[in-house]
């Protein structure tokens, strides 16, 4: 490999060719403050804009400083990045940013997470010195997943670039020119009129307030404090190995315990799990995998659990949606559930419970309003909380989740196994079938569970598993660009997989738009996958089928998977919907 | 109140002749790395309509296979490409620093006066679209207006009511 000697604050060091300044300056201990950029390793999220110009160092012989994210290391390069020069030019950056910055942190969505504010404060920035022009943009409220403030934008480009690189929805683009610039859809239209998936990846990396999520928190609190009302909380596998980051404990911690015991001090009548809701849709997309698979049915078949992934579909392939398996989310199928099976049980009218759903995405917000996707007038589920919104929801009320004792969920819906844990991670869905389809398949007790050549973090990933006298061939794909690979070979007869498994997020939902701020650090979202991988393995029940409540919920309730009221309660369909 | 889940609003669309779409999708077929021939692709369709409106934006982001936001981007970055139609004719006063020293603010002003509109409009018989140009290269002539194609140089804004009666005329 070609080196290069390069010296950085009077150290000599040796870097490979290609090595931004930046990264060169990281292996010698140097601190350069960055704003625009982003980099998440082998996720292949990078944004390298250079826009901010916070990140702007000395170079000999170079007459102006020079973004050190985005120039490259060159042969004898002398770097300053502590000079007075230096230092003024990044505080002249941060302060030009400022000055065109609403200063309202007090009450903004991202207090105490936002990227610019902590820079301020890195900078000791005690005051804006230039007042100029402000813009002056509308918010865009239409969506019940995100919110637009383009006020609060600093053109960073980090959304455009998930937008369009990554997740290749290409909603969000620059849009005018010169101050006017400002980040948006095609025609300035509502996100809900765009063909937007919601998938979130924009809030996860803005760096301010300029996109976030649509904040329900008040409504849980006031249907928790509705005499009327019976209030029951669902809870996704990937927030028990994240939420724990909202509290000051390490990234990888599992909660689980705790969610249960903090959902019972809000004062929850039903404390429950949406692993419940994934082992009842293993049961029923394994099955409808074996008929598809014996029937001579639609193959591949597509996992249906991540609501962005679905929307991308109607939107960017409508004319494959037969592909997609029929099942709804967990999300909807608790939901589903617990307003048929569980007010029965319970003697409840289904229009007095309120389903409360904490996930780690946006979409579900969005899918929760899925007019297909509700009993009646009556929503399956009524509201969805992201991870971060039900950490405020905790510290609102008081409840210091570090240190609460553990608990467990509420029967009837409370019980879970180790296939439904990993629905977390990339990866997790497709496996937990595996373990469900092959023991139905071949009629023998699966002995080694963990199919570890489908785990791991590479964009798109397949393995043949021998099930019985059949191999079938496994594609696992996340974040949409990757999916769209997947699905333009589907279309064009180049694809000989039996079963697809797609999640939009890097990472699957551990990655979610919903999750605690990673802030461009990969490792946090490792640390989340493993911690799943870890509950899996030390659950006594690993496999779905031999979840006792989901048996007993077919005996009593369903019949059997893939019946008739499985069809009614747990399947949907798809509509085409317009590109734009 | 937020909005329910719904298909893209197409009935503030308007109907733009058929032939137009053909000629441009023709010209369009014609092109051979047609992401990168975006600007060229989007000038062709302004000669072709007259201006962009978001049906026609909409078309060539379909045709070149690029997000329509992406050409939205394109179009709003551009000072050269407009979104509303245009008159039949374009007056352009040049606002470069030659032009700019030798008071061409007033000579916009007085257009602006004479045609009751202001810059970036239309009259509403569609005759005159006003707008500020950046420098055109005529700084010899300061200040200059162009009229579609026709130059006036040293222009004063005593001469300003002639130019549009001139125009007038022309089409009478």
């Amino acid at each position: 490999m070609d080196m290069l000697n390069v010296n950085i604050n009077g150290m000599d060091l040796q870097v490979p060719k290609g090595t931004t300044i930046l990264e060169a300056a990281k292996k010698c201990n140097v601190h350069i403050p960055t704003l625009c950029h982003l980099n998440l390793g082998e996720l292949g999220v990078v944004n390298q804009t250079a826009s901010c110009r916070v990140c702007m160092v000395e170079v000999d012989k170079r007459p102006a400083l020079v973004p050190s994210c985005s120039d490259k290391v060159t042969e004898g390069m002398v770097v300053k990045t502590d000079s007075m020069r230096a230092i003024a030019g990044r505080r002249t950056s941060v302060e030009l940013l400022l000055s065109n910055h609403p200063t309202d942190c007090l009450v903004c969505p991202k207090n105490l997470s936002c990227d610019l504010q902590s820079l301020a404060q890195e900078l000791g920035i005690r005051e804006i010195k230039w007042e100029g022009k402000r813009m002056d943009y509308e918010k865009d409220l239409s969506s019940y997943s995100l919110i637009k403030d383009p006020n609060k934008c600093i053109m960073c480009r980090r959304c455009e670039t998930m937008c369009n690189d990554v997740q290749t929805c290409g909603i969000l683009s620059a849009i005018d020119r010169g101050f006017d610039a400002f980040v948006g859809p095609a025609f300035n239209l509502d996100m809900v009129d765009t063909s937007c998936t919601f998938c979130g990846q924009c809030v996860a990396v803005c760096p301010t307030a300029a996109l976030t999520e649509v904040n329900e928190v008040g409504d849980v609190l006031r249907e928790l404090n509705d005499e009327s009302k019976h209030v029951v909380v669902q809870v996704a596998p990937a927030i028990r190995a994240a939420i724990g980051e909202m509290f000051g404990m390490e990234p990888g911690t599992l909660s689980t315990g705790k969610i249960a015991a903090s959902f019972r001090r809000l004062g929850f009548d039903g404390v429950f799990d949406t692993d419940f809701a994934a082992d009842l849709t293993i049961m029923e997309e394994a099955s409808e995998l074996v008929h598809r698979i014996q029937n001579n049915g639609r193959l591949p078949m597509l996992t249906s659990c991540c609501p962005a992934w679905v929307k991308f579909m109607e939107h960017q392939f409508p004319d494959m949606l037969d592909v997609p398996s029929s099942c709804q989310s967990p999300q909807i199928m608790f939901g589903a559930i617990a307003k048929t099976y569980y007010a029965e049980k319970m003697n409840l009218n289904p229009e007095d419970i309120t389903v409360v759903s904490v996930m780690p995405c946006l979409a579900k917000k969005a899918e929760a309003h899925r007019p297909e996707l509700s009993c009646g007038s009556d929503s399956n589920v009524d509201i969805v909380l992201s991870t971060r919104e039900y950490a405020q929801l905790l510290k609102e009320a008081g409840i210091d989740f570090a240190t609460l004792a553990d608990d467990e969920f509420d029967s009837l819906m409370g019980e879970s196994t180790g296939a439904s844990v990993i629905f977390g991670a990339t990866g997790g869905v497709i496996e937990a079938a595996v373990r469900t389809a092959y023991e139905w398949i071949t009629g023998e007790t699966l002995e080694n569970v963990e199919f570890k050549q489908l785990r791991g973090m590479e964009g798109i990933r397949e393995a043949t598993v021998t099930i019985g006298d059949m191999d079938v061939k496994i594609g696992i794909a996340h974040e949409l660009g990757n999916a769209r690979k997947l699905l333009e070979d589907i279309r064009d007869g180049k694809s000989d997989y039996h079963v697809i498994e797609i999640m939009a997020c890097p990472g699957g939902c551990v990655g979610g738009g919903g999750q605690p701020y990673h802030h461009g650090d990969i490792e946090i979202l490792k640390k989340r996958t493993a911690a799943l991988y870890r509950e899996d393995e030390g659950k006594a029940k690993r496999k779905s089928h031999e979840n006792e409540q989901i048996i007993k919920l077919y005996e009593e309730f369903l019949g059997k998977p893939f019946g008739e009221k499985s069809h009614k309660l747990l399947h949907t369909c798809y509509q085409p919907r317009e590109r734009i | 109140m937020q909005k329910q889940h719904e298909q893209l609003k197409t009935n503030d669309f308007v109907e733009l002749p058929k032939e137009h779409y053909e000629e441009l999708e023709t010209y369009i077929s014609g092109v051979k790395d047609k992401e990168g021939s975006l600007i060229h692709i989007l000038h062709k369709a302004q000669e072709i309509f007259g201006y962009l409106p978001k049906e026609v934006q909409l078309f060539v982001s379909r045709q070149v296979g690029i997000p329509a936001a992406k050409v939205y981007g394109v179009v709003s970055f551009y000072s050269f490409f407009t979104q509303k139609p245009v008159g039949k004719h374009k007056i352009s006063v040049c606002m470069g620093t030659a032009c700019f020293v030798k008071k061409a603010e007033k000579i916009l002003d007085a257009f602006a006066a004479e045609l009751g509109i202001n810059k970036g409009e239309t009259t509403e018989d569609m005759l005159f679209t006003l707008r500020d140009v950046r420098c055109v290269g005529a700084c010899g002539l300061a200040p200059v207006v162009f009229v579609g194609d026709n130059v006036h140089g040293h222009v004063a804004v005593e001469d300003v009511k002639d130019i549009i009666q001139q125009y007038r005329k022309g089409d009478e």
